[in-house]
């Protein structure tokens, strides 16, 4: 590894996607021609992802299956992570390049930051995850598609923001709630009937916990909690103080309380 | 045809290292020093945009003075070969010796075969998870290496200031009275540097992954009491 010394005019700048890209390491992939459908079935894919506006930031939840077909592949993988202190990201889509995305979104933000001296805007954010949907695009096309979440706490405007994206890299800012992946359909029904403006923290990750539960209840593909296990959905809120990702217990409690609630005939 | 005037290499060596040092002189100076809880950087910058101290990675800080645009270059680039690394590997495998060690061939290639030497001193810190692993690495303008587990000066007058360092100065103590010594060094007898003339940042083992911190404003006044 050569040490990344440049000219004033093959300065990369503070991208470090520019950076692999000056000096070849960008990642393979759009080069690799059209994929036959046999040769994904064996390709994990994660599943919901949702996020919610509350009075003080964002909720992030995701839960923790991952399918090939119809195999569940993995019980317990993670789908929300923090993008930097700020901000999260959740993701839908194939597992494997969903994970290397937000492996380099992380350090794209941390490392704009370092050379920068300052972090990005919410919004210069968005666009670079917009970025990078772009240029997987052609590896999106041929069966691995990667569908984002972007959530973060907006200094500036002093309040928290919510991102939706597709393949093709269309980011749509939500006002109120947000889910993407398999179960996402019945997850937003949920939240489209529970949300009300000014939901404080609580009453916010119950209803992440609920829309997760009724996408598991109808999607194959989306994991329910899993008692036996201890297995229980991630759930992460972003306010003014920062990502901060909700510990198991307290998960497994207010899960338990809706189980409790549910099967006490509340409906 | 006209012969060459035959300079010895010594003379042009010691000419070049005139050089460098005259202009490294000019700046103000800074003080890096272990403390019980992490390491401390600690720069007299009247600037506020103008960094000299900064973030490497996870619990690699930079401290620089001389030529700003010479050692902000370096800076970046020190920036960019640890994201790097981090990236190809993992996270644990970027460590200060490797960066000081790349530092040191480029400050060397400079001082012998370009134009002219950069007029630039660094220095690299690096936090261990135990305190005794904390590393500092002083890198000169011909590419001297030096490390230590104790404490750095360097800038203009660093001499003076290494010396009322080693009068006050003691293992083991806390944030606040390093930077007290550390202030108090860098001010000499008659002066008195507040919070506005003053860059400081910690790599705080209390601090999580990214363990660089700044101490800027009410924080950095109250800990100067």
């Amino acid at each position: 590894m050569t040490f990344p010394l440049f000219t004033p005019a093959e300065d990369p700048g503070p991208s470090f996607v520019a950076l692999l890209a000056r000096l070849g390491m960008d990642r393979p992939g759009s080069d690799l021609g059209p994929a036959t459908p046999q040769g994904l079935e064996g390709v994990a894919h994660g599943t919901t992802v949702l996020a919610i506006r509350f009075i003080d930031g964002v909720v992030m939840a995701g839960d923790r299956r991952a399918t090939s077909g119809h195999l569940i592949s993995h019980r317990s993988i993670e789908k929300v992570f923090p993008a930097d202190s700020g901000s999260g990201v959740a993701i839908a889509g194939a597992a494997g390049p969903a994970m290397e995305m937000v492996r380099l979104f992380q350090l794209q933000l941390e490392h704009y930051e370092k050379v920068e001296g300052n972090p990005l805007s919410l919004e210069g954010k968005a666009n670079q995850l917009t970025l990078m949907l772009r240029s997987h695009l052609p590896v999106a096309l041929m069966g691995l598609p990667v569908v984002p979440l972007f959530a973060g706490y907006d200094q500036h405007q002093g309040r928290g923001r919510l991102f939706q994206f597709d393949i093709t890299g269309g980011r749509y800012e939500e006002q109120d709630h947000a889910a993407t992946g398999s179960g996402s359909l019945h997850a937003t029904t949920v939240m489209k009937l529970r949300f009300s403006d000014g939901l404080d923290a609580d009453s916010a990750l119950d209803l992440a916990i609920e829309a997760l539960f009724q996408a598991a209840d109808e999607d194959s593909a989306t994991g329910g909690p899993d008692m036996v296990r201890g297995i229980f959905p991630v759930l992460a809120t972003i306010t003014s103080s920062g990502f901060e990702r909700l510990p198991d217990e307290d998960v497994a409690s207010r899960t338990t309380g809706l189980l409790e609630r549910l099967s006490g005939g509340a409906r | 045809m006209t012969v060459p005037m035959y300079v010895s290499p010594e003379q042009v060596m010691k000419d070049r290292a005139d050089y460098a040092r005259k202009g490294i002189a000019r700046g103000r100076a800074s003080v890096a020093s272990t403390y019980k809880d992490g390491v401390l950087l600690c720069a007299e910058n009247p600037s506020n945009t103008l960094r000299k101290v900064s973030e490497i990675y996870d619990r690699i800080g930079f401290m620089g003075v001389g030529k700003y645009n010479e050692f902000d270059q370096l800076r970046i680039a020190g920036v960019r070969h640890a994201d790097l690394k981090g990236y190809s590997y993992s996270r644990a495998d970027v460590d200060a010796r490797w960066l000081a060690n790349q530092y040191a061939q480029i400050l060397g290639q400079y001082f012998t075969h370009e134009m002219k030497p950069l007029e630039v001193e660094m220095l690299i810190a690096e936090m261990g998870t135990e305190p005794d692993g904390d590393r500092l690495f002083h890198l000169l303008y011909d590419g001297t290496v030096m490390d230590t587990t104790t404490y750095v000066a360097i800038g203009g007058e660093a001499d003076v200031i290494r010396e009322r360092m080693e009068t006050s100065w003691a293992a083991g103590a806390d944030l606040q009275t390093v930077l007290g010594v550390a202030v108090g060094a860098l001010a000499g007898p008659d002066r008195n540097l507040v919070s506005e003339d003053l860059e400081v940042a910690v790599l705080a083992r209390d601090n999580g992954r990214r363990a660089f911190l700044r101490l800027e404003g009410e924080a950095l006044a109250a800990l100067l009491g």
